[in-house]
């Protein structure tokens, strides 16, 4: 800050100096603007190179062998359509996009519903709860392979919950969960819900901080309820925060990774695999680079139509924000 | 209207409860790690630990067999390291021009570099392997040190360049009419006021670094050198059923950055917070 002020002053000092007889006043910082080339633009040129590689370049190449057989090593042919052809015909690839679909939407409904809850009941009033914040935002810091691997003991065979089934007298409840087809999924469900909540969570009481109490208040006042409060007020106010965290939460749940390839590696029988880990397996480890590019680029249009999408839903149409 | 009725009470209690149950699972995982293996196979999943033992702390630590937690973390260090040194230092510079002058260029560009964010990776991957394979960078730390710096850059390039437009041109007004060079202008004007994205770019680029498995389960895949993700993963497939010891592991894995959250918990939820807002 002091050295703010140190600067405004010399600036002021100099221009103030520099305004002599026969200059006209002000037009020495008009002509300096010019003059002022803010860097150099070579400066720049490293990193836009490096995404313009990275980010652009190399999704073109790839979505170029979605379109050939190469295999990582040798010659490769271009099979035009083939690829997609192959897909369309492969069952598992179905089955791939409702999981991926149903763990994106599914942990973006819990997620922002948890996560604005929380952060509505932290909001006002709580004597705990910054102590309580850091608490609850504490998953969202650790790596998602250990959590996975704590999830995996909690729901093994001979794990906490098994266990706790059998001291309940449900004996016949208990199961292997993450080798269940119909439960490993929503185990994994779970794990990633369970990392987020609190990066919602966070996001929302960013938003809710913008929204002045006096405005509660005089609703309050003119007899407006908790909920038409909530709905009329609070929750127009927070439209940016909801656009972000949903968006995000849905991106999230569209790439969802790790959890799966530490849990069930896709299994059991393809019932976990989401689009992120088939475009893994079938790339790196079947070395079907043709073919894994081929879903990688359908995944890429998924996400790029669903980030759309949800922008567009989410978008403001109160115009508080413009 | 907000005074501390007991309904506020009420509401604390339950918010209270929720967190112990969202932080259950934390609590299993120290239980289980203080476990000895005797104890471990002899109690049941969620029987309180009843003579706590360092021994599954000590395995972890002395064995020869899993992959050592150290190296893993001395690597990741590295690359966390490397990556947001480079992203604070190219990401800065780049926000700084492309936001700062007018060309039509500079503007396109800015657009260009942040609109890389919601590219996902996947479809990437196999040229950007191809080609660190052929320039031998594959399985290095420099090498995955590089990809992060060009994998996070739309994300530091836009969180500068918010910080970048609420500077006024004034300081550089100011800096060329007492005669000072642009670079030296940038460094010592600039750059110390833009501080507070540093700090938000430093956590999150950090954190995502520090955890990821997806990148260096390719990149790093056979190499000596593995991150603590693939450590970990490496050693649950080493270790099966022995979740005392595995435990122990993620325990040892996850400390530091427990700890440095625990330290500076508010400036990684601003950051997180504040980085979105860009």
């Amino acid at each position: 800050m002091t050295q703010h002020e140190t600067l405004k002053n010399s600036k002021e000092f100099v221009s103030e100096s520099q305004r002599g007889p026969g200059r006209k006043s002000g037009s020495s910082i008009t002509r300096h603007r010019k003059l002022i080339t803010y860097g150099a633009w070579w400066w720049a040129l490293p990193a836009v190179a490096a995404v313009l590689f990275v980010h652009y370049v190399a999704t073109l190449i790839g979505g170029f062998f979605a379109f050939t057989d190469y295999t990582g090593i040798g010659e490769f042919n271009f099979v035009g359509f083939d690829n997609f052809a192959a897909l369309l015909q492969d069952e598992t690839v179905y089955a791939t996009i409702s999981n991926t679909i149903f763990l994106a939407f599914g942990s973006m409904i819990i997620v922002n519903f948890l996560g604005l809850g929380i952060a509505l009941a932290l909001n006002r009033g709580l004597k705990s709860r910054y102590l309580l914040r850091t608490l609850l935002f504490l998953p969202v810091v650790l790596s998602s392979i250990a959590v996975s691997f704590t999830f995996n003991y909690i729901f093994s065979y001979s794990g906490p919950l098994n266990s706790i089934l059998v001291a309940i007298g449900h004996e016949d409840w208990q199961r292997i969960w993450l080798a269940d087809p119909v439960w490993s999924i929503w185990v994994i469900l779970l794990v990633v819900v369970w990392q987020n909540i609190g990066f919602a969570m966070v996001i929302f009481l960013a938003g809710l901080a913008t929204v002045p109490s006096e405005l509660e208040e005089a609703a309050a006042i003119d007899g407006a309820g908790v909920f038409s409060r909530f709905f009329k007020v609070t929750l127009p106010l927070i439209q940016p925060a909801l656009a972000i965290s949903t968006t995000l939460s849905l991106i999230q749940g569209l790439k969802i990774f790790d959890q799966v390839i530490a849990m069930t590696n896709g299994g059991p029988m393809g019932a976990t695999d989401t689009m992120s880990t088939v475009i893994y397996n079938k790339t790196f480890t079947f070395m079907q680079f043709g073919y894994g590019s081929s879903i990688a680029l359908v995944f890429t249009l998924f996400i790029l139509v669903f980030a759309g999408l949800q922008l567009w839903v989410t978008r403001d149409r109160s115009g508080v924000h413009k | 209207m907000f005074r501390y009725t007991k309904w506020t009470f009420l509401r604390e209690i339950l918010v209270w409860v929720f967190t112990f149950i969202i932080l259950s699972p934390l609590f299993i995982l120290i239980n289980v790690s203080l476990k000895s293996t005797e104890e471990f196979m002899t109690s049941l999943g969620f029987d309180v630990v009843k003579k706590p033992s360092i021994e599954s702390f000590a395995t972890v630590v002395t064995t020869d067999i899993g992959p050592k937690i150290l190296d893993g973390m001395i690597t990741s260090f590295t690359i966390t390291v490397i990556s947001v040194i480079g992203l604070i230092f190219f990401g800065s510079l780049t926000a700084y021009v492309l936001v700062r002058r007018l060309s039509k260029l500079s503007t396109f560009s800015f657009y260009l570099v942040t609109g890389g964010i919601v590219m996902p990776a996947q479809l990437g991957m196999v040229p950007l392997y191809i080609g660190f394979k052929n320039v031998g960078l594959l399985g290095n730390q420099f090498g995955m040190g590089l990809i992060y710096i060009m994998m996070l850059m739309p994300l530091a390039v836009l969180l500068y360049g918010g910080f970048v437009r609420s500077i006024p041109r004034e300081f550089e007004e100011a800096a060329y009419i007492d005669g000072a060079s642009k670079a030296r202008t940038f460094f010592r004007i600039i750059f110390p006021q833009l501080a507070p994205a540093t700090g938000t770019i430093s956590i999150m680029a950090g954190i995502i670094t520090w955890n990821d498995f997806f990148t260096p389960i390719i990149f790093m895949a056979g190499s000596e050198h593995k991150t603590l993700p693939l450590v970990i993963y490496g050693w649950v497939g080493g270790y099966g059923t022995y979740w005392n010891i595995i435990f122990a592991v993620l325990i040892f894995a996850m400390l530091p950055i427990c700890v440095l959250y625990l330290i500076f918990q508010r400036k990684f939820i601003q950051g997180f917070a504040g980085g979105l807002k860009g």
